[in-house]
Protein backbone atom coordinates (compact mmCIF):
# COMPACT_ATOMS: atom_id res chain seq x y z
CA UNK A 1 0.00 0.00 0.00
CA UNK A 2 1.31 3.37 -0.94
CA UNK A 3 2.29 5.86 1.82
CA UNK A 4 -0.03 8.18 1.64
CA UNK A 5 -3.03 5.65 0.87
CA UNK A 6 -3.17 4.58 4.79
CA UNK A 7 -3.93 7.60 6.07
CA UNK A 8 -6.66 8.39 3.50
CA UNK A 9 -8.19 4.89 4.00
CA UNK A 10 -7.86 5.45 7.87
CA UNK A 11 -9.73 9.29 7.54
CA UNK A 12 -12.45 7.96 5.23
CA UNK A 13 -13.09 4.54 7.19
CA UNK A 14 -13.37 7.39 10.11
CA UNK A 15 -15.64 9.34 8.51
CA UNK A 16 -17.87 6.24 7.83
CA UNK A 17 -17.94 5.74 11.78
CA UNK A 18 -18.86 8.84 12.76
CA UNK A 19 -21.35 9.14 10.31
CA UNK A 20 -23.23 6.00 11.84
CA UNK A 21 -22.39 7.54 15.03
CA UNK A 22 -24.44 10.48 14.05
CA UNK A 23 -27.18 8.42 12.91
CA UNK A 24 -27.66 6.73 16.24
CA UNK A 25 -27.39 10.32 18.08
CA UNK A 26 -30.08 11.97 15.74
CA UNK A 27 -32.37 9.21 14.37
CA UNK A 28 -32.39 7.47 18.12
CA UNK A 29 -30.99 9.71 21.21
CA UNK A 30 -28.13 6.54 21.27
CA UNK A 31 -25.01 6.93 21.89
CA UNK A 32 -23.12 4.14 19.47
CA UNK A 33 -21.03 2.79 21.72
CA UNK A 34 -19.82 -1.06 20.82
CA UNK A 35 -19.19 -2.13 24.42
CA UNK A 36 -22.57 -0.38 25.70
CA UNK A 37 -24.87 -2.14 22.92
CA UNK A 38 -23.06 -5.74 23.61
CA UNK A 39 -23.55 -5.41 27.23
CA UNK A 40 -27.07 -4.04 27.04
CA UNK A 41 -27.61 -6.73 24.54
CA UNK A 42 -26.64 -9.60 27.39
CA UNK A 43 -28.76 -7.85 29.81
CA UNK A 44 -31.81 -7.93 27.73
CA UNK A 45 -34.25 -5.62 28.87
CA UNK A 46 -38.05 -5.48 27.58
CA UNK A 47 -38.23 -2.65 25.02
CA UNK A 48 -34.10 -2.11 25.27
CA UNK A 49 -33.33 -5.54 23.10
CA UNK A 50 -34.26 -5.32 19.67
CA UNK A 51 -32.68 -2.17 18.18
CA UNK A 52 -29.11 -3.19 19.77
CA UNK A 53 -29.46 -6.68 17.90
CA UNK A 54 -30.50 -4.79 14.48
CA UNK A 55 -27.30 -2.55 14.76
CA UNK A 56 -25.28 -6.05 15.70
CA UNK A 57 -26.52 -7.83 12.90
CA UNK A 58 -25.94 -4.94 10.68
CA UNK A 59 -22.30 -5.03 11.86
CA UNK A 60 -21.39 -8.63 11.97
CA UNK A 61 -23.30 -8.59 8.41
CA UNK A 62 -20.89 -6.19 7.03
CA UNK A 63 -18.36 -8.21 8.08
CA UNK A 64 -20.28 -11.63 6.58
CA UNK A 65 -20.45 -9.39 3.28
CA UNK A 66 -16.52 -7.85 2.85
CA UNK A 67 -15.14 -11.14 4.09
CA UNK A 68 -16.33 -12.38 0.67
CA UNK A 69 -15.94 -9.24 -1.47
CA UNK A 70 -13.01 -7.87 0.28
CA UNK A 71 -10.93 -10.71 2.27
CA UNK A 72 -7.75 -8.18 1.95
CA UNK A 73 -9.41 -5.57 4.80
CA UNK A 74 -9.06 -9.17 7.13
CA UNK A 75 -4.62 -9.58 6.47
CA UNK A 76 -2.64 -8.72 9.31
CA UNK A 77 -4.30 -10.85 11.48
CA UNK A 78 -1.90 -11.57 14.64
CA UNK A 79 0.25 -15.45 14.48
CA UNK A 80 -0.92 -16.28 17.75
CA UNK A 81 -2.04 -19.33 19.96
CA UNK A 82 -6.16 -19.26 20.19
CA UNK A 83 -5.54 -18.92 24.08
CA UNK A 84 -3.45 -15.72 23.51
CA UNK A 85 -6.62 -14.39 21.53
CA UNK A 86 -9.40 -15.45 24.32
CA UNK A 87 -6.92 -13.63 27.15
CA UNK A 88 -7.07 -10.58 25.66
CA UNK A 89 -10.78 -10.94 24.42
CA UNK A 90 -11.20 -11.51 28.06
CA UNK A 91 -9.62 -8.46 29.04
CA UNK A 92 -11.50 -6.12 26.76
CA UNK A 93 -15.00 -7.79 27.65
CA UNK A 94 -14.22 -7.05 31.51
CA UNK A 95 -12.68 -3.63 30.83
CA UNK A 96 -14.77 -1.85 28.74
CA UNK A 97 -17.71 -2.79 31.13
CA UNK A 98 -15.38 -1.86 34.17
CA UNK A 99 -14.71 1.46 32.33
CA UNK A 100 -18.20 2.14 30.50
CA UNK A 101 -16.75 2.06 27.47
CA UNK A 102 -14.00 1.51 24.79
CA UNK A 103 -12.80 3.04 21.47
CA UNK A 104 -16.06 3.86 19.61
CA UNK A 105 -18.36 4.71 22.82
CA UNK A 106 -15.41 6.95 24.47
CA UNK A 107 -13.01 7.70 21.50
CA UNK A 108 -15.54 8.54 19.54
CA UNK A 109 -18.60 9.75 20.74
CA UNK A 110 -17.43 10.34 24.16
CA UNK A 111 -14.39 12.86 22.69
CA UNK A 112 -16.87 14.28 20.56
CA UNK A 113 -19.05 15.28 23.35
CA UNK A 114 -15.83 16.83 25.16
CA UNK A 115 -16.60 14.52 27.87
CA UNK A 116 -13.63 14.97 30.69
CA UNK A 117 -14.75 10.96 31.39
CA UNK A 118 -14.22 9.38 27.93
CA UNK A 119 -11.34 12.24 27.11
CA UNK A 120 -9.13 10.49 30.48
CA UNK A 121 -10.46 6.80 29.61
CA UNK A 122 -9.62 7.37 26.05
CA UNK A 123 -5.78 8.57 27.17
CA UNK A 124 -5.26 5.16 29.62
CA UNK A 125 -6.38 2.94 27.28
CA UNK A 126 -4.70 4.24 24.92
CA UNK A 127 -1.41 4.20 26.84
CA UNK A 128 -1.58 1.43 28.41
CA UNK A 129 -2.74 -0.41 24.86
CA UNK A 130 0.81 1.57 23.85
CA UNK A 131 2.41 -0.22 26.74
CA UNK A 132 1.66 -3.72 26.28
CA UNK A 133 2.87 -3.71 22.63
CA UNK A 134 6.02 -2.17 24.55
CA UNK A 135 6.42 -5.54 26.86
CA UNK A 136 5.44 -7.69 23.98
CA UNK A 137 7.25 -6.88 21.25
CA UNK A 138 10.45 -5.03 22.46
CA UNK A 139 11.12 -7.01 25.98
CA UNK A 140 9.22 -10.02 25.31
CA UNK A 141 10.26 -9.91 21.62
CA UNK A 142 7.25 -11.68 20.73
CA UNK A 143 6.67 -10.32 17.04
CA UNK B 1 -45.43 -0.08 14.80
CA UNK B 2 -43.70 2.18 11.63
CA UNK B 3 -41.59 3.87 14.39
CA UNK B 4 -40.25 0.62 15.65
CA UNK B 5 -39.79 -0.89 11.73
CA UNK B 6 -37.98 3.15 11.21
CA UNK B 7 -35.17 1.95 14.29
CA UNK B 8 -34.77 -1.82 12.52
CA UNK B 9 -33.91 -0.25 9.12
CA UNK B 10 -31.55 3.07 10.41
CA UNK B 11 -30.10 0.10 12.79
CA UNK B 12 -29.38 -2.26 10.57
CA UNK B 13 -28.02 0.61 8.05
CA UNK B 14 -26.10 2.47 10.55
CA UNK B 15 -24.44 -0.75 12.13
CA UNK B 16 -23.52 -2.08 8.09
CA UNK B 17 -22.18 1.11 7.82
CA UNK B 18 -20.22 1.46 10.74
CA UNK B 19 -18.76 -2.07 10.16
CA UNK B 20 -17.52 -1.04 6.57
CA UNK B 21 -15.85 2.12 8.14
CA UNK B 22 -13.79 -0.10 10.27
CA UNK B 23 -12.96 -2.31 7.31
CA UNK B 24 -11.89 0.52 5.27
CA UNK B 25 -10.20 2.51 7.87
CA UNK B 26 -8.00 -0.51 8.84
CA UNK B 27 -9.56 -0.92 12.06
CA UNK B 28 -9.59 -4.86 11.63
CA UNK B 29 -6.23 -5.53 11.18
CA UNK B 30 -5.04 -6.28 14.33
CA UNK B 31 -1.01 -6.02 13.21
CA UNK B 32 -2.23 -2.78 11.94
CA UNK B 33 -3.17 -1.48 15.38
CA UNK B 34 -0.47 -3.26 16.82
CA UNK B 35 1.42 -1.33 14.40
CA UNK B 36 -0.18 2.06 16.02
CA UNK B 37 0.07 1.02 19.53
CA UNK B 38 3.93 0.45 18.83
CA UNK B 39 4.43 4.61 19.64
CA UNK B 40 8.67 3.33 20.19
CA UNK B 41 8.87 0.99 17.75
CA UNK B 42 8.20 0.90 14.19
CA UNK B 43 5.39 3.72 14.71
CA UNK B 44 2.63 3.34 11.82
CA UNK B 45 0.58 6.73 12.91
CA UNK B 46 -2.03 6.06 10.29
CA UNK B 47 -4.92 5.00 12.16
CA UNK B 48 -4.97 8.75 14.30
CA UNK B 49 -7.06 9.57 11.53
CA UNK B 50 -9.42 7.66 12.26
CA UNK B 51 -10.29 9.22 15.29
CA UNK B 52 -9.72 12.58 13.29
CA UNK B 53 -12.60 11.61 10.88
CA UNK B 54 -14.87 10.13 13.08
CA UNK B 55 -14.83 12.68 16.05
CA UNK B 56 -14.95 15.60 13.48
CA UNK B 57 -18.31 13.91 12.04
CA UNK B 58 -19.43 13.31 15.54
CA UNK B 59 -18.47 16.29 16.84
CA UNK B 60 -20.33 18.23 14.19
CA UNK B 61 -23.66 16.18 14.01
CA UNK B 62 -23.48 16.95 18.14
CA UNK B 63 -22.96 20.58 18.03
CA UNK B 64 -24.51 21.51 15.30
CA UNK B 65 -27.95 19.94 15.30
CA UNK B 66 -28.71 17.53 18.53
CA UNK B 67 -27.58 20.24 20.71
CA UNK B 68 -30.81 22.26 18.47
CA UNK B 69 -32.98 19.24 18.48
CA UNK B 70 -35.83 18.85 21.20
CA UNK B 71 -35.84 14.95 20.39
CA UNK B 72 -34.21 12.41 17.92
CA UNK B 73 -35.64 11.87 14.74
CA UNK B 74 -37.52 8.55 15.78
CA UNK B 75 -37.10 8.09 19.33
CA UNK B 76 -38.96 9.76 22.00
CA UNK B 77 -35.77 11.10 23.81
CA UNK B 78 -31.94 11.76 24.10
CA UNK B 79 -30.65 8.25 26.40
CA UNK B 80 -27.34 10.31 26.82
CA UNK B 81 -24.49 9.31 29.45
CA UNK B 82 -24.59 11.64 33.05
CA UNK B 83 -21.70 10.13 34.82
CA UNK B 84 -18.77 12.73 35.15
CA UNK B 85 -17.18 11.41 38.09
CA UNK B 86 -13.19 10.40 37.01
CA UNK B 87 -13.32 7.37 39.52
CA UNK B 88 -11.68 3.79 40.33
CA UNK B 89 -13.37 1.69 38.00
CA UNK B 90 -13.25 4.14 35.04
CA UNK B 91 -9.62 4.36 35.00
CA UNK B 92 -8.93 0.80 36.27
CA UNK B 93 -11.81 -0.22 33.43
CA UNK B 94 -9.67 2.09 30.37
CA UNK B 95 -6.37 0.75 31.75
CA UNK B 96 -7.48 -3.45 31.61
CA UNK B 97 -9.31 -2.46 28.08
CA UNK B 98 -5.98 -1.37 26.90
CA UNK B 99 -4.06 -4.47 27.85
CA UNK B 100 -6.48 -6.28 26.27
CA UNK B 101 -6.68 -4.27 22.84
CA UNK B 102 -2.59 -4.58 22.86
CA UNK B 103 -2.47 -7.82 23.43
CA UNK B 104 -4.78 -9.34 20.89
CA UNK B 105 -4.96 -5.96 18.58
CA UNK B 106 -9.19 -6.03 18.38
CA UNK B 107 -11.42 -3.78 20.25
CA UNK B 108 -15.06 -4.97 20.38
CA UNK B 109 -16.22 -3.65 16.73
CA UNK B 110 -13.29 -4.27 14.88
CA UNK B 111 -13.69 -7.88 16.57
CA UNK B 112 -17.15 -8.14 15.78
CA UNK B 113 -17.16 -7.69 12.11
CA UNK B 114 -13.95 -9.86 11.93
CA UNK B 115 -16.47 -12.84 13.54
CA UNK B 116 -18.74 -12.01 10.23
CA UNK B 117 -15.73 -12.36 8.11
CA UNK B 118 -14.55 -15.77 10.06
CA UNK B 119 -11.28 -14.10 10.94
CA UNK B 120 -9.58 -17.03 13.65
CA UNK B 121 -8.96 -14.64 16.28
CA UNK B 122 -12.16 -13.10 16.22
CA UNK B 123 -13.63 -16.68 16.87
CA UNK B 124 -11.66 -16.84 20.49
CA UNK B 125 -11.80 -13.51 21.02
CA UNK B 126 -15.32 -12.64 20.80
CA UNK B 127 -16.63 -15.52 22.79
CA UNK B 128 -14.44 -14.48 25.86
CA UNK B 129 -14.81 -10.58 25.09
CA UNK B 130 -18.44 -11.64 25.85
CA UNK B 131 -17.49 -13.72 28.68
CA UNK B 132 -15.23 -10.97 30.35
CA UNK B 133 -18.90 -8.38 30.11
CA UNK B 134 -20.66 -11.34 31.81
CA UNK B 135 -17.96 -11.84 34.78
CA UNK B 136 -18.27 -7.78 34.97
CA UNK B 137 -21.89 -8.17 35.54
CA UNK B 138 -21.66 -11.11 38.15
CA UNK B 139 -18.66 -9.45 40.56
CA UNK B 140 -20.45 -5.84 40.27
CA UNK B 141 -23.60 -6.29 39.67
CA UNK B 142 -25.87 -3.55 39.75
CA UNK B 143 -23.32 -1.23 37.96
CA UNK B 144 -24.60 -2.59 34.38
CA UNK B 145 -25.63 0.67 32.32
Amino acid sequence: MSAWLAPIRALVGGVLIGGSAALLLLGAGRIAGITGIVGGALRARAGDLSWRLWFLAGLIGAGVVLGRVWPAAFSGQLARPGWWSAGAGLLVGFGTRLGNGCTSGHGVCGIGRLSRRSIVATAVFMLAGAITVLVVRHVRGAP
Amino acid sequence: MMRRGTIAGLMLFAGALFGLGLAVSGMTQPAKVIGFLDVLGAWDPSLAFVMLGAIGVYTAAYRGLALKMPRPLFAPRFSLPTLTAIDAPLLAGAAIFGVGWGLGGFCPGPALVALGAGAPAALWFVPAMVVGMLLHRAVRPGFDP
